[in-house]
């Protein structure tokens, strides 16, 4: 029996998940089904989105934030992290412009969470 | 002096969705005014996700939760002016602003207020020590970083563990530096539980209960800091003292309602919020004044502002199309064993039924307890809740039938039972 706090949403479900039985996980304590997902894929394969910003040239603003599109592999935050620190936008930048394709071949791309005007 | 039926100050999430749900009732002659150079408010500097799951029933950032918003009030025609601070609201509803055009004053029939909350300083908090470069409040560093696109330092200990503390534990990570400790002064965290579990559990981030910092050591920038251990009644227990070297101080200690123009147009407040005493129509004690949003009481979840905003909005727009000038007797509810404060605060007695919905926080973290509501000493409401924190808020829903109960009541009070 392993024991999470639900990270899907800010209502924080205190999930119980039984994991002695790998292809049968029984989760208890959820408000949602997101927090049934969320306890099987914190034993199986722990995901995080990753929401950071980059440099934008010839913007408004300096920066553009951005998140992975969908969560990725808890163990890859870093690495993608890198990716964005060598990466730079040209303004302007639309939500949901997708920043870097293919996140370490995650299938999920980093896009805009904000509109930056060109200067 | 310009006329308006309807004046919102303040044009972040509860601004906005104030103003959409008065135009969506029909009001058509109204202006939000806001101080920044763009719409929004708080939520353009909170670039992480957790938003708007409960409202979109999809996982948002903050700029991309108020720009649908923002696309909303656009989409509507509905007036707005930048880089405009109102700088005095009077009991007779006139409004002062200061525009890029000058001096404006405006006098409308309904004024919303929905001008947030500011942080905690650090004069509010009495920390010993250097006055040098490198101390920040967590907002300011969560502007500087996200929207200016700098960092403010490489080695940081964060002081209080409130969400916004939390949050740029991780963004400062992320951003390359080393953050060597958050330090809470209680026994637990006014922050969410996830932001625990996200932003410092999985960086393996220490979260030291019970402690506080006594010293800022550093000439022009701070080089260490002074943490000890606190007693049960917080003070610092010096034998425990231990240095840690850091060259940034973030502090998170805590939001407090915006409400100077609450008090210059002489609206009672809540000595516990800090925000306007309001009924169940959202209406302080100036007749035709409303609050909503993080003036109104700090809220963790944006989707719980948008909710309440949108009622202030609605509220806004039969106030000022209402014809009768009735003014009802008003039954304060008390709060007891736990509970801080509830809003609204007041119920009015008449005979409106519909369903209503009591917002609360409780002072420390309570397991196993029932949340109560009683009229005139009759339980009309009691859910048991497993856990209840001062860092989650609650919510009441209640239904016509209980709500006809609370309406004709002389007493009503909302408390935890313990059930241990
Ligand atoms: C760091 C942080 C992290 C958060 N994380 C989350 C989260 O993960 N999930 C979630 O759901 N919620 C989160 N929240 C909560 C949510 O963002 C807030 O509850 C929400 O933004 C409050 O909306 P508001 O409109 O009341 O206030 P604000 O967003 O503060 O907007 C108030 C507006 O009023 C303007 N204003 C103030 N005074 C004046 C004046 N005199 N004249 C003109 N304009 C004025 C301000 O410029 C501002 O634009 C977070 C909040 C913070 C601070
Ligand atoms: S289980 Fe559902 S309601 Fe509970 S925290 Fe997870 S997403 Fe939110």
């Amino acid at each position: 029996m392993r024991e999470f706090i639900c990270i899907n949403c800010p209502l924080g479900c205190q999930l119980k998940v039984d994991d002695s039985d790998l292809n049968n996980i029984k989760v208890t304590g959820n408000t949602c089904k997101r927090g049934e997902r969320y306890g099987i894929d914190e034993v199986l394969n722990p995901k995080r989105m990753v929401t950071s910003s980059v440099v934008v040239l010839n913007g408004k603003e300096n920066v553009v934030s951005v998140k992975t599109k969908e969560a990725i592999p808890k163990g890859l935050i870093f690495e993608s992290l890198e990716l964005l620190k060598n990466t730079k936008v040209e303004a302007p930048v639309n939500i949901g412009d997708i920043i870097i394709k293919n996140v370490l071949n995650t299938g999920v791309d980093f896009v805009a969470t904000r509109n930056v005007e060109r200067n | 002096m310009e006329k308006y039926n309807l004046v919102i100050v303040g044009g972040g999430p509860a601004g906005l969705a104030a103003a959409i749900s008065a135009y969506d009732k029909g009001e058509r002659n109204m202006i939000i005014l806001e101080r920044e150079p763009k719409l929004g408010g708080i939520l353009n500097q909170c670039i992480h996700n957790g938003f708007g799951l409960h409202t979109f029933n999809e996982e948002l950032t903050g700029p991309e939760y108020a720009q649908r918003y923002i696309d909303e009030v656009k989409k509507r025609n509905i007036k707005y002016l930048l880089n405009t601070t109102v700088i005095n609201v009077s009991d007779k509803k006139e409004i002062k602003a200061l525009s890029e055009d000058g001096l404006l004053n405006i006098e409308a029939k309904a004024i919303i207020l929905s001008c947030g909350c500011r942080e905690r300083p650090r004069g509010g908090i009495n920390i010993a020590g250097a006055r040098c470069a490198g101390i920040y409040s967590a907002g300011t560093a969560q502007k500087l970083v996200n929207i200016e696109g700098y960092m403010p330092g490489k080695e940081v200990v964060i002081l209080g563990s409130g969400d916004i503390g939390l949050i740029m534990a991780r963004r400062m990570i992320f951003e390359g530096a080393k953050v060597k400790a958050v330090v809470e002064l209680m026994p637990y965290s006014s922050g969410l539980n996830r932001n625990i579990v996200q932003c410092l559990n999985d960086f393996n981030i220490p979260l030291m209960f019970s402690h506080t910092v006594v010293d800022i050591k550093g000439k022009k920038r701070v080089e260490s800091v002074v943490i000890a251990e606190v007693d049960e009644r917080l003070n610092p227990k010096m034998e425990t003292c231990q240095e840690i070297k850091c060259d940034t101080l973030l502090l998170s200690v805590g939001l407090l309602p915006e409400n100077e123009l609450a008090r210059g147009a002489s609206v009672d407040l809540s000595r516990i919020t800090r925000g306007a005493i309001v009924d169940d129509q959202l209406m302080t004690s100036i007749p035709g004044i409303f609050e909503c949003g993080n003036v109104l009481h700090v809220h963790d979840l944006v989707d719980y502002v948008s909710e309440e905003a949108k009622e202030a909005g609605e509220k806004a727009y039969e106030y000022i199309y209402s014809s009768k000038d009735e003014s009802y007797e008003k039954t304060l509810i008390k709060t007891e064993n736990g509970v801080r404060y509830t809003v609204p605060e007041l119920i009015i007695k008449n005979d409106d039924y519909n369903p209503l919905t009591l917002k609360l926080r409780v002072g420390n973290v309570y397991k196993k307890v029932k949340l109560e509501v009683s009229c005139d000493g009759d339980v009309i409401y009691s859910r048991m809740r497993p856990v209840v924190a001062p860092g989650e808020m609650e919510k009441i829903d209640l239904k016509s039938e209980q709500v006809e109960k609370l309406r004709k009541a002389t007493e009503i009070k909302v408390y935890l039972r313990s059930q241990e």
